[in-house]
């Protein structure tokens, strides 16, 4: 069953475009040139019940503004989504009882009070049954090993703690679709871990619908097996992890450890070379040259091991992401926006 | 219903508490409340000194109507006025919250905004009032000669309670209609400035609107603002009364339906061109 269906999605903002110096600035008082913006650009999307979905593109490729319309924290310009059957945006609070929102820049709680107030508040507005919220609360604040932390100010807690408190306060009326965006921006390597790990069980656990953005690869690897790459306010690419790395890192990482200590001096006739420690050589060969490339160095040099590796994901994924800003600036004004006078 | 009531009673708790998170700041800005009077008191000693070389405070000498001691008392009740219609940081911190973002709350939480800040304000208030009570006795008791009729008769007073109670609806809804201007203009500080001085001035908070001369007069009459700070002393003081009383009430109510209307409008027209800054 279809939980996200999004049409033809659009959406445009017109933004102030000011020229540098103190003459413009002044110009700008009486004549303002108005730039138009396409953060989506005609989306279609279909997200299935219990599907765990990355967003991944560039900065300002339209992620967030996506989960922005979803959620209905913003209006379309054009097109349609539905989301468990309710058009976000008009903020029905039937609908506003079945998801959540969780953005890793935003702090939703009370400031100067322990989080077990803000629990407390998100148990009247959502209209949670007393013994359910205890339940989910011990549940959740054991899960993500907070639980001493309830009584302190939220002030007083380290990023990473408190990210875990903002998830547990949009989790306590077990939503059926989660938004995140950027839920471990900032956090250290242990807290990221141990986000991920939250995330993972939960949703196996429970099989809510998620859509993630996130710039750590980590996070979709760990999380995520169907990835939708956005640029320039469209979509690029909707598949798998494995999928990616096929179509778009067209090189693969071979290591070569030379059995007599010496490296070769023809090395770049076989790929290009990335480093070279003797004995040990790394290379980038072509990925449907593997075999060849490899059987000619067996055949003319003393290899004592070889290991063959897909590329880093962060390094396939900045290659995709350069490729899609090529073709959007390709594309001209029209896609990169117009500029219009006002 | 029990429902609402019982989120209701959990945001005023939180609020409360919330509140008394600071207590240097809260009782610094109790206690500073009060220092106004004390100059107001000083000046109008000298104003009325200079007026007239005879003890000023004999009640002989008027200015439009007044006596010294008619000027004290009203700033005395103008304080009271403004103890209810005051709202700092209300439009200021919509508008902040609307350039920071942080406004998605109430956009995406089945929470009604308006609903949630009023709570907020009267949690304020209460605790405000219960703190205040005493050092505001203490003041009215110190200066209980300036009240030579004494207390007013009770349906006075009761018309009393309504207009202050009204004059804190007034002054939250206006000043949330005034926040919702966030969603059109980022930067409203300036315009938040001009509104307070216009404010501070048309709502008789500076000196009673009806020294106003002629055209003025009736200008200032004409908007809400009179009834934030004026109107309630007016009553208290007996300057209206009988039908005058009973359609002055009637107004100020109308004012505050309008100003209702106003503020959920401007939130529905603003939400829909909100472009959800700040990430």
């Amino acid at each position: 069953m279809a939980v996200v269906e999004i049409e033809s999605l659009t959406k445009s903002y017109r933004v102030y475009h000011k020229a540098e110096g103190l003459a413009a600035s002044l110009a700008g008082l009486f004549h303002r040139r108005y730039r138009d913006v396409h953060a989506v650009r005609g989306i279609n999307l279909t997200v299935e019940a219990g599907e765990l979905v990355a967003f991944l593109g560039p900065n300002g490729a339209g992620k967030t503004t996506t989960l922005k319309l979803l959620s209905g924290v913003i209006n379309p310009t054009s097109g349609t989504a539905r989301v468990l059957g309710h058009v976000p945006w008009r903020r029905e609070n039937a609908y506003r009882r079945r998801f959540a929102l969780v953005m890793g820049q935003k702090n939703q709680l009370w400031w100067d009070l322990p989080a077990a107030e803000s629990f407390r508040l998100h148990q009247q507005i959502y209209r949670i049954d007393r013994d359910q919220y205890e339940r989910t609360r011990d549940e959740l604040t054991s899960l993500l090993s907070v639980r001493q932390l309830l009584s302190q100010p939220v002030r007083e807690l380290s990023l990473g703690e408190r990210m875990k408190m903002e998830l547990i306060a949009a989790l306590l009326h077990s939503p059926e679709v989660l938004f995140l965006d950027e839920p471990t921006i900032g956090l250290d390597v242990v807290a990221q871990y141990n986000i991920q790990q939250f995330l993972k069980h939960y949703q196996q656990q429970r099989g809510i619908t998620t859509l993630l953005t996130s710039h750590y690869m980590k996070d979709v690897a760990a999380l995520c097996r169907r990835v939708v790459i956005i640029a320039q306010g469209q979509i690029i690419f909707d598949g798998s992890l494995d999928e990616i790395i096929g179509r778009f890192g067209g090189r693969k990482v071979v290591t070569l450890l030379f059995s007599n200590g010496h490296i070769p001096g023809d090395l770049r006739a076989y790929g290009e070379v990335l480093s070279a420690e003797p004995p040990r050589v790394k290379m980038l060969v072509a990925r449907n040259a593997v075999t060849a490339t490899l059987s000619r160095l067996l055949e003319h040099h003393p290899l004592e091991d070889v290991s063959v590796e897909d590329p880093p994901l962060e390094e396939v994924i900045a290659d995709v992401f350069s490729k899609a800003e090529d073709i959007g600036r390709r594309s001209g004004a029209e896609a990169a926006g117009r500029l219009v006078g006002g | 219903m029990f429902a609402r009531t019982s989120t209701w009673w959990t945001i005023l708790r939180i609020s409360v508490e919330e509140r008394l998170v600071y207590r240097g700041d809260f009782a610094l800005s109790t206690l500073m409340r009060f220092l106004p009077i004390v100059t107001q008191i000083f000046l109008w000693w000298a104003v009325f000194s200079a007026a007239q070389s005879v003890e000023p405070g004999n009640g002989a000498t008027r200015i439009v109507g007044y006596a010294y001691h008619d000027f004290v008392a009203y700033y005395l009740l103008t304080m009271i006025s403004r103890a209810f219609s005051s709202m700092p940081g209300l439009a200021s911190g919509i508008c902040r919250d609307i350039r920071e973002g942080t406004v998605k709350k109430y956009l995406v939480q089945p929470i009604d905004m308006l609903s949630f800040l009023l709570l907020y304000r009267i949690a304020h208030k209460v605790i405000y009032y219960a703190v205040a009570a005493a050092p505001f006795a203490l003041v009215f008791y110190l200066c209980r000669d300036f009240f030579p009729a004494g207390w007013p008769e009770p349906q006075i007073l009761l018309a009393y309670a309504a207009a202050l109670l009204m004059a804190f609806l007034l002054g939250f809804f206006l000043e949330a209609t005034i926040g919702m201007i966030g969603f059109w203009f980022l930067e409203v500080s300036s315009l938040l400035f001009i509104y307070m001085l216009f404010s501070f001035f048309c709502s008789g908070h500076m000196f009673p609107i009806d020294m106003l001369p002629g055209v003025w007069g009736e200008l200032v009459r004409l908007i809400p603002l009179q009834y934030l700070a004026y109107f309630p002393a007016a009553v208290f003081l007996g300057k209206v009364q009988g039908p005058e009383l009973i359609a002055g009430l009637w107004i100020q109510f109308g004012w505050v339906v309008f100003f209702i209307a106003a503020s959920r409008v401007a939130f529905a027209l603003g939400v829909r061109r909100y472009s959800g800054f700040g990430g």
